[in-house]
């Protein structure tokens, strides 16, 4: 069997007395899609928020390609590979696509002792990234705020490529979408697992999840009830699941 | 029907552009500024507000504006407030006051000492509200009164006043204290009176000398400010993360900004300002007083929303809140030019405040897509 890029074991967290995960393992291969789900308050941002640098477990232990790990701060996380979009703050609405895309790493060149921001060339690469993942942006100095809510989860999963993640990690990129957009945001996902990279797809729905998925990860009050493959499950058992009840 | 499409996509394209245009932070403020020159232009003009002299005069008064407005911009732009700055100049003024002439330091040596005090106590400031989560204003408000309170008791236990002057006599010979309190292009104005394009004084001890003898160093230190703040704000990548701080700190967490560095560097930034301030004003009036500054830190703020920034934090613009200020000091100066009673120019300020506050709620909703 392949060896994960990423493997979590035995991991719980507690928040004070609130014990928002126990003995939650996972693991997580590359150029596979695996959904975690899990009803509201189930644990799943709590868990991902684990696995880029957020929080720290409270126990249980991380192996990133083989080797164990412990993952500082988002920094770290984003340093190693590991990218994540979340649920709400996917983007800084006020500011550019542009800027918002190359957020934290922003090409610079000098300008005598000056180090500036290179704006045609960002400009430029964004737009190539763009059309790869087939979003047409009309201006890269338009305000994220503009975009709707399928093309800020696409920009900022088209950064996280851009930027070579290993581990894409995406919280409910598509609980606040209409259909259409959902769409558009699933396909991104099936071509960012094309390319290799592991995505680890959060979502409470279920027909989203079976979509794009090819593993199934169904968290319940903060504990797993086992990892479910493509074709083995179906919608009413991952239902049942999400629900309470243990799987067979 | 090919036509008709195209007529839209180009009447959309021009919309969407005006939008853009409309939704410059700056807009606002440039565009007030313009009315207010033409308003005293037309009220104005024979009162003298725009010979040189009279340039000067309100040319100073807006520098004073802005050389605090441009740190009150930048930390607002972080998303943090600080209404400190003016106690900060009281403060920073009597210590300057206080170690030379009381103590009889060398004046550079206050000077430096007077910089490093307010910028330790702004990181203390930034450090207080990024390690209590409590809003800046608050935080920010109990240093208004800590720092004030403080400075008058140092000036009175050291000297029985709240004034203290001397500081012509021992900044005489200083390398440092022309650089806030000098001229600059003496030369050039003298020569400018030579020829004639300049008047002179006919009578008196400085008879013969030109009327303006040079750039006063406030408005170099407003210009010098105003560039470093608007270059560093949006050509450098430390400029996008000063906006992230402010838009969303949590979202630019995630994606690895230091924000906590970054807000604190900002109390620091406004700290320093405020400083130059404080000292410019004591080098130019040759004493330090400790209830300088009252009232600094809210004209600070209004001129940057003036200046078309966001109270929320994460949009604004230098450009913006320098014209602020220069709305500011024009509209006070040329009120006292034309005669007018100074209280009216409170009320002035206030209904351009709210104005422009919600004009700037108004162009918000435009960009975060809601307008
Ligand atoms: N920072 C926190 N402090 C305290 N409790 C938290 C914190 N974050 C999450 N929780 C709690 O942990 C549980 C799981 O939350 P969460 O991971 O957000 O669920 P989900 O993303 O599956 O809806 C909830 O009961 C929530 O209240
Ligand atoms: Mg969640």
């Amino acid at each position: 069997m392949e060896t994960p890029i990423m493997q979590l074991t035995d991991i719980g967290k507690h928040f004070c007395s609130i014990k928002a995960l126990s003995n939650v393992s996972i693991k997580i291969i590359q150029g596979e899609c695996h959904c975690l789900l899990g009803d509201n308050g189930a644990g799943k941002s709590t868990f991902i928020k684990i696995m880029s640098g957020v929080h720290q477990p409270t126990s249980g232990q991380i192996y990133f390609s083989g080797e164990m790990t412990t993952i500082e701060s988002p920094r770290s996380a984003i340093d190693s590979g590991i990218a994540t979009v979340y649920q709400d703050l996917a983007m800084i609405p006020l500011m550019s696509v542009m800027r918002n895309f190359w957020l934290g790493r922003e090409l610079v060149k000098n300008i005598g002792p000056f180090k500036i921001m290179d704006t045609k060339k960002c400009n430029a690469i964004l737009m190539q990234e763009m059309e790869k993942m087939g979003i047409s942006l009309h201006d890269p100095s338009q305000s994220v705020g503009t975009l709707s809510g399928g093309e800020k989860q696409s920009v900022a999963i088209a950064r996280a490529v851009y930027f070579g993640a290993k581990v894409l990690i995406l919280d409910e990129p598509t609980s606040a979408l209409g259909v259409y957009q959902t769409e558009k945001v699933l396909k991104t996902i099936a071509k960012v697992r094309e390319k290799g990279i592991a995505v680890v797809f959060i979502s409470h729905n279920v027909n989203h999840a079976l979509e794009v998925g090819d593993k199934f990860t169904v968290l319940c009050r903060g504990k797993t009830l086992g990892t479910a493959v493509r074709g083995k499950i179906d919608y009413a058992q991952l239902q049942y699941m999400m629900s309470g009840e243990k799987l067979n | 029907m090919f036509m008709f499409n195209s007529l839209v996509e180009n009447n959309l394209k021009i919309i969407s552009k005006l939008k853009k245009s409309l939704a410059r932070p700056d807009l606002g403020a440039i565009t007030g500024t313009i009315l207010v020159f033409l308003f005293f232009i037309l009220v104005a003009r024979d009162t003298g507000m725009f010979s040189l002299e009279g340039t000067m005069n309100w040319g100073i008064v807006s520098s004073q504006f802005i050389i605090i407005a441009v740190g009150a911009c930048l930390l607002m732009i972080a998303g943090e407030f600080d209404l400190s700055v003016g106690s900060m100049i009281g403060f920073a003024g009597i210590v300057i006051a206080v170690t030379s002439v009381v103590w009889g330091w060398p004046i550079w040596l206050s000077i430096i000492i007077a910089f490093i005090l307010s910028m330790l106590l702004g990181a203390l400031i930034g450090f207080i509200v990024i390690k209590t989560n409590l809003p800046s204003f608050i935080v920010s408000l109990a240093f208004l009164y800590i720092l004030r309170g403080l400075t008058i008791f140092g000036s009175i236990h050291s000297t029985q006043k709240t004034i203290i002057g001397g500081i012509n006599e021992v900044s005489k010979g200083d390398w440092l204290a022309p650089l806030f309190g000098g001229k600059i292009f003496t030369g050039l104005f003298t020569w400018f009176a030579e020829q004639g394009w300049i008047d002179v004084f006919e009578f008196g001890t400085r008879a013969g000398q030109p009327i303006v003898d040079g750039i006063p160093m406030m408005i170099v230190w407003a210009v010098v400010l105003v560039i470093f703040a608007h270059f560093l704000l949006n050509y450098t990548r430390f400029g996008n993360w000063i906006f992230a701080s402010g838009g969303d700190a949590k979202a630019a967490r995630y994606v690895g900004v230091p924000v906590d560095k970054i807000k604190i560097l900002m109390f620091v930034f406004t700290a320093f300002c405020a400083t130059v301030f404080a000292t410019c004003q004591v080098i130019e009036f040759g004493s330090a007083s400790a209830d300088r500054g009252v009232l600094k830190e809210f004209e600070a703020i209004i001129s940057v929303v003036i200046g078309g920034a966001l109270l929320t934090g994460g949009y604004g613009s230098v450009i913006g809140a320098t014209f602020g200020a220069i709305i500011f000091g024009v509209v006070q100066q040329g009120l006292f030019f034309i005669g007018v009673e100074s209280s009216l120019f409170r009320v002035f300020l206030g209904i351009i405040l709210l104005l422009s506050v919600i004009f700037n709620a108004h162009i918000r909703k435009i960009i975060i897509g809601k307008g």
